[in-house]
């Protein structure tokens, strides 16, 4: 289709395409240039102070262990909550999209989208609430078991993992429900009648046919959680520094801007490089 | 009567000084200057309204005062960062014989850091200390040992707040090392390795350590004096401790940026900040404790600044926070990063 473009149309799509490549410029591009320029001087350009381009900020990343020791803390959160947003979004998408139908499917969208409604932040303030000690879940727990019940889940990784997880759920359900919509029926119908059992039906023909949604689900969590700052922060107490949380200090509490804008670029590469390692089987699972 | 005499000084110094001006203002949020009643009395007796804009960390600050030169009258800086300040240039002397209350400020604070030369960069403004404050519900006795946040009966009990320099004095203060000049960075970063195991959040900010407090959260945690005040008139169990140990004391002063252009204006803000009357108004909500030796005189009894600071034992044991360069500042936050990037 692409080779048959003629002139006319060429222009005419490079008109459409203008104001978005536009947008990206003003957006995307510039603002992350002037970060990647930051990241190679010796303090932040603002003021008199002499400022000097250096390596020394992308140095910095390797001279201790902190910061890598760091980055792979983070990289397993991603994929711990990336596996959970899976495990549990993938089957509700299912029954989404094959088993409930009509006024009742609409409510259960909505229930799916609310969590986008409200700031991030009150969720994670109310997840806070649910969990610290003698909170609604201890004391729900406590009404309805024998005995002392303490959970004790406010302030460990697990409570980094049930905000973030919930934050990032709906990627997961809303992609998945797309490319499982798509599926004929007939084609689960024909299946059916050559006798195939349900697991083999999800297994070979459901999953398959349904993958390109639920892996853009999962690239749409892993990215952001690998950088995330404010919910480890508020949620995971003593355990709750991750590489996101470092970067946040630099620009918040030190004022190390360069440091930040290198510790960002690293994180870029690091993701560009996980996602471009296990591309050949994105792709195949796109196709 | 103080009212009358301040009112009048005002317009003494208003008089001289001829039209009413927009002083800005710059610190950090909710911290005194921006109260609205004394602003509004402010601009009852001089004329000059007052803008305000804040700052999140020293950096910021002197960052800010770097890139907006003439945008701030008078800005609030640690006595630790007072003479980089004035070093880059940012701060001017200030000319205090026009100052109705300079006379009474506690002649200590003019020997610190805010006054270089003979020359005044920083009018002494509050001191407080950085310490810590126990939940007295889970106490039977107020300990007197900094070694009660390492006691294994308040294990996932207690909390430090997340900042390097805070953290590493606070080591420097179990150790029994000097928090100005710490010799045995080693023995400071081993003993809190050991505290971590103990510790069940970070604390950033005055609103959070209330939260974690009056949710039953913890037992013991650092603290800043005058917001352990406040948090005991908000009604909570808190008893603030200054341990045999010792505890890390700053000092607050206000100065006048170089390239200000209402210096007038700006000295009589300064005049009434530093003036009894503000300072009893400003205790009553909870303030840190005054540099003006009259200022603090005039509370009464009972409050937590006179009782608690005003003890010489507690002054006796106190240490003033010394400048501290960027390499040190790094290497700081070098160990503090790697010691939570273990947990």
């Amino acid at each position: 289709m692409a080779g048959t473009l003629s002139a006319g149309d060429g222009r005419r799509a490079a008109r459409l395409l203008a104001p978005a490549y536009l947008w990206l410029t003003l957006a995307v591009f510039l603002p992350l240039s002037a970060m990647l320029f930051f990241s190679f001087l010796t303090a932040a350009p603002f003021g008199d102070k002499p400022v000097e381009a250096t390596l020394s900020n992308y140095r910095a990343f390797f001279e201790t262990s902190t910061y890598a020791l760091l980055l792979w803390k983070s990289i397993k959160l991603g994929l711990w909550v990336t596996g959970a947003c899976i495990l549990i979004g993938y089957p509700c998408a299912l029954v989404l999209a094959k088993q409930i139908r009509g006024r009742a499917r609409e409510a259960l969208f909505l229930l799916v989208i609310l969590p986008f409604w409200s700031n991030s932040l009150v969720r994670i303030f109310s997840w806070a609430i649910v969990l610290r000690g003698n909170g609604v879940l201890d004391r729900a727990l406590d009404a309805v078991w024998p005995g002392d019940v303490r959970l004790a889940l406010m302030f460990t990784p697990a409570a980094v993992v049930i905000g973030l997880v919930h934050s990032y759920l709906p990627y997961v359900i809303l992609t998945s429900y797309l490319a499982l919509q798509a599926i004929d029926d007939d084609i689960v119908e024909a299946a059916r009648s050559l006798g195939a059992r349900r697991l083999t039906i999800l297994w070979r023909l459901v999953l398959p046919l349904s993958l390109p949604g639920l892996l853009a689900g999962a690239v749409l969590v892993f990215v952001p959680v690998v950088g995330s700052f404010m919910e480890p922060r508020i949620l995971g107490g003593r355990f709750g520094t991750y590489y996101g949380t470092v970067i946040e200090d630099q620009f918040v509490a030190v004022f190390n801007w360069p440091l930040g804008a290198a510790l960002s670029f690293i994180l870029l590469a690091v993701v560009l490089l996980i996602l471009g390692v296990s591309s050949p089987v994105l792709r195949r699972g796109m196709q | 009567m103080t009212r009358h005499l301040f009112l009048s000084s005002l317009l003494a110094l208003s008089a001289t000084g001829a039209l009413a001006d927009e002083i800005r203002v710059l610190n950090w949020q909710g911290y005194g200057t921006d109260l609205g009643w004394a602003v509004e009395a402010f601009a009852e007796a001089t004329g000059h309204s007052v803008v305000h804009e804040y700052f999140t960390s020293e950096q910021e600050m002197l960052t800010k005062l770097r890139t907006n030169p003439g945008a701030y009258d008078v800005v609030l800086i640690n006595a630790a960062f007072t003479r980089q300040a004035r070093d880059e240039g940012l701060i001017g002397a200030i000319d205090t014989s026009g100052m109705a209350n300079f006379g009474t400020v506690a002649d200590g604070f003019l020997e610190s850091e805010l006054v270089i030369d003979g020359a005044v960069f920083g009018v002494p403004w509050t001191w407080g200390l950085t310490s810590f404050a126990v939940n007295t519900a889970a106490f039977e006795t107020v300990p007197d040992s900094i070694e009660v946040f390492w006691d294994p009966a308040h294990k996932g009990r207690v909390s430090i707040r997340d900042d390097a320099l805070e953290v590493v004095q606070f080591g420097a203060l179990a150790t029994g090392q000097d928090i100005n000049d710490i010799a045995d960075l080693d023995a400071v970063e081993a003993k809190l390795a050991e505290l971590m195991p103990q510790i069940r959040t970070f604390w950033s900010s005055e609103n959070d350590w209330n939260q974690f407090m009056a949710a039953g959260e913890l037992d013991v945690a650092t603290y800043w004096s005058g917001s352990a005040a406040r948090s005991a008139d908000m009604g909570l169990p808190v008893e603030f401790v200054v341990p045999k140990e010792g505890a890390v004391a700053w000092l607050d002063g206000l100065s006048i940026p170089d390239s200000s252009t209402k210096k007038e204006a700006a000295v009589a803000f300064i005049d009434w900040m530093i003036d009894p009357e503000f300072y009893v108004g400003w205790d009553k909500e909870g303030a840190p404790a005054s540099a003006n030796a009259a200022a603090a005189d005039a509370l009464p009894d009972d409050s937590f600044n006179k009782r608690v600071l005003g003890d010489p034992d507690v002054v006796a044991r106190v240490t003033f926070q010394a400048p501290v360069d960027d390499a040190t500042r790094e290497k700081y936050l070098a160990l503090w990063q790697g010691l939570k990037a273990r947990q």
